[in-house]
């Protein structure tokens, strides 16, 4: 397969990229050719069954791990180690217990020698877009899941990164905190214009959020289908046009479960 | 009941035992006195300046020793609990001095030291610093990977990685190493005080044994206690309940 040359104008773009995780018990290919390319302000999803290397993509952008082969380009630029201009927000909050919310919001910030008063000062209006001003000074467990979730999105968001990588963010919280979350995740990509990718294995979450949605297939994970959802925003998730997408797209998701469940049973055979 | 009186009444009904065992002339009073005496004994030592120069003297040695302990704990546990290296060398022969009683260390320093202050500090820092140390590396070995990533994935390296995140992460393993360590420091002290140097709680207790004063010997080792317990009440349970309650490791306690 032929790609066209490389182009500013894409954001972000993976070309071949592959991952080999190697151990004592045996190798385990997580990626192979895999070929992903974002729009500037283009919300991207991708989904897949579990273990297709979602996670592994994230980090390889993130700059967290590297690619064993293939490119991966920012603005038609390689990218280098992790770096502020693309964060990573994890299924968990990972926020740190030993400040309060507003020196987790401003921690960032510190690594980029902002002043102090300045710091503080951004992480208290970050903490306004996520309407939670008024925990600034509260202690980390004193918040709630999807509270704490939102901390960590105002933390990445503090940075003005260009890219927003999400894992699963939502995947630990409930339906009704996770709608919440889908709507105020989508204000503020609307209001912001970063480019998000989001991982998940939730279909309707994807369609939900994604201006596209890319089906990853089991390991070594590849780009199986794609999906363009032009539906106008919000999308209640239980519209008939997204549940009749969803159908679409879980048919395709199914075969790719099913492989990899097969590939897992035989891992299980083999000693 | 309250858990202050719940002590007090233990301790009452403690020391009314000890009386009561006393009344039974089970043993002689040079063997075994009352409270009465002992408190007397204790009384006479305070006024006549022994014990508050013994107490003086013994919480000067050992503040020095144990400053000097965290010093050299502290940065020592930190390199070993990000280098492997150093843990599988440097590692390896701190776990293993750990197994040797610090008062091994007296016949050493005195050879090293002479009869000085420099040698009881010396055997009570070799009593503190190891027990800081691997407590301090296991904390930042421990440090959640995924607080690692969250702060790289965010710019943070080297220097503030290691001051931000590994540092805070690690200190409530820290904070236990350091009370094991004034624990380790405190009874390090007493021992190397009873078998040599002047002065210090150690020698009055010494002292006692030799005139043959048991009251004495009690009086000693009852203000020996409640040192040890009032620091263990006044600093490190503070300190450890606020790290607990800041770092959210148990309710609202």
């Amino acid at each position: 397969m032929t790609l066209p040359p490389a182009s500013p104008a894409w954001k972000l773009e993976l070309r071949g990229v592959s991952k080999t995780f190697r151990s004592p018990h045996g190798d385990f290919p997580a990626l192979q050719g895999l070929d992903v390319r974002a729009a500037p302000g283009e919300f991207l999803c991708l989904l897949g069954p579990s273990g297709c290397g979602k996670t592994t993509t994230l980090n390889i952008i993130a700059g967290l791990e590297q690619a064993d082969t293939g490119t991966v380009l920012m603005d038609g630029q390689p990218i280098g180690g992790p770096a502020p201009d693309r964060v990573l927000i994890f299924q968990e909050p990972a926020l740190f217990p030993w400040l309060n919310v507003r020196d987790n919001v401003a921690f960032g910030l510190a690594a980029q020698g902002m002043p102090r008063r300045q710091r503080q000062r951004t992480a208290e209006s970050q903490l306004e877009m996520v309407h939670l001003q008024e925990f600034a000074a509260a202690s980390v467990h004193q918040l709630s899941g999807g509270m704490k979730q939102r901390v960590a999105l105002a933390r990445a968001l503090a940075l003005n990164p260009q890219v927003l990588l999400m894992d699963e963010p939502f995947a630990a919280l409930d339906a009704q905190t996770r709608e919440a979350l889908h709507l105020e995740l989508q204000s503020l990509w609307s209001a912001t214009g970063k480019t998000i990718v989001f991982v998940t294995h939730n279909v309707r979450e994807a369609l939900v959020l994604g201006d596209r949605v890319l089906l990853l297939s089991a390991r070594p994970g590849h780009v199986k289908s794609e999906f363009h959802c032009d539906l106008p925003r919000p999308r209640p998730m239980e519209s008939h046009t997204l549940v009749d997408m969803a159908q679409a797209v879980l048919a395709d998701l199914r075969s790719e479960v099913q492989a990899a469940q097969e590939e897992a049973r035989r891992e299980q055979h083999t000693p | 009941m309250s858990s202050t009186r719940l002590r007090l009444v233990f301790f009452a009904g403690l020391i009314l035992l000890w009386e009561g065992l006393v009344r039974l002339h089970i043993w002689p009073s040079y063997v075994f006195p009352s409270p009465l005496a002992v408190a007397r004994s204790l009384f006479d030592g305070i006024l006549s300046g022994m014990v508050p120069i013994a107490v003086l003297t013994s919480l000067r040695r050992v503040a020095l020793a144990y400053a000097g302990s965290l010093l050299i704990g502290i940065p020592l546990g930190l390199s070993l609990g990000r280098s492997r290296l150093l843990q599988d060398t440097l590692g390896t022969l701190v776990l293993g001095l750990q197994a040797l009683p610090s008062i091994c260390w007296l016949p050493l320093a005195l050879l090293w030291f002479g009869l000085s202050e420099t040698a009881i500090a010396f055997v009570v820092v070799m009593g503190a610093v190891l027990s800081i140390t691997l407590s301090t590396a296991d904390g930042v070995r421990n440090t959640p990977p995924l607080y690692l990533r969250a702060a790289r994935t965010m710019g943070a390296r080297g220097w503030r990685l290691y001051a931000g995140v590994i540092l805070p992460s690690a200190l409530p393993a820290i904070l236990s190493g350091m009370k094991l360590g004034w624990s380790f420091a405190w009874r390090s002290l007493m021992a190397a005080e009873l078998l040599y140097v002047s002065l210090g709680l150690g020698q009055v207790l010494t002292l006692g044994r030799e005139l043959n004063d048991m009251s004495r010997v009690l009086a000693v080792m009852l203000v020996i206690i409640s040192i040890g317990l009032l620091t263990d009440y006044a600093v490190f349970r503070p300190a450890e309940r606020r790290v607990r309650q800041r770092w959210g490791l148990q309710g609202n306690a």
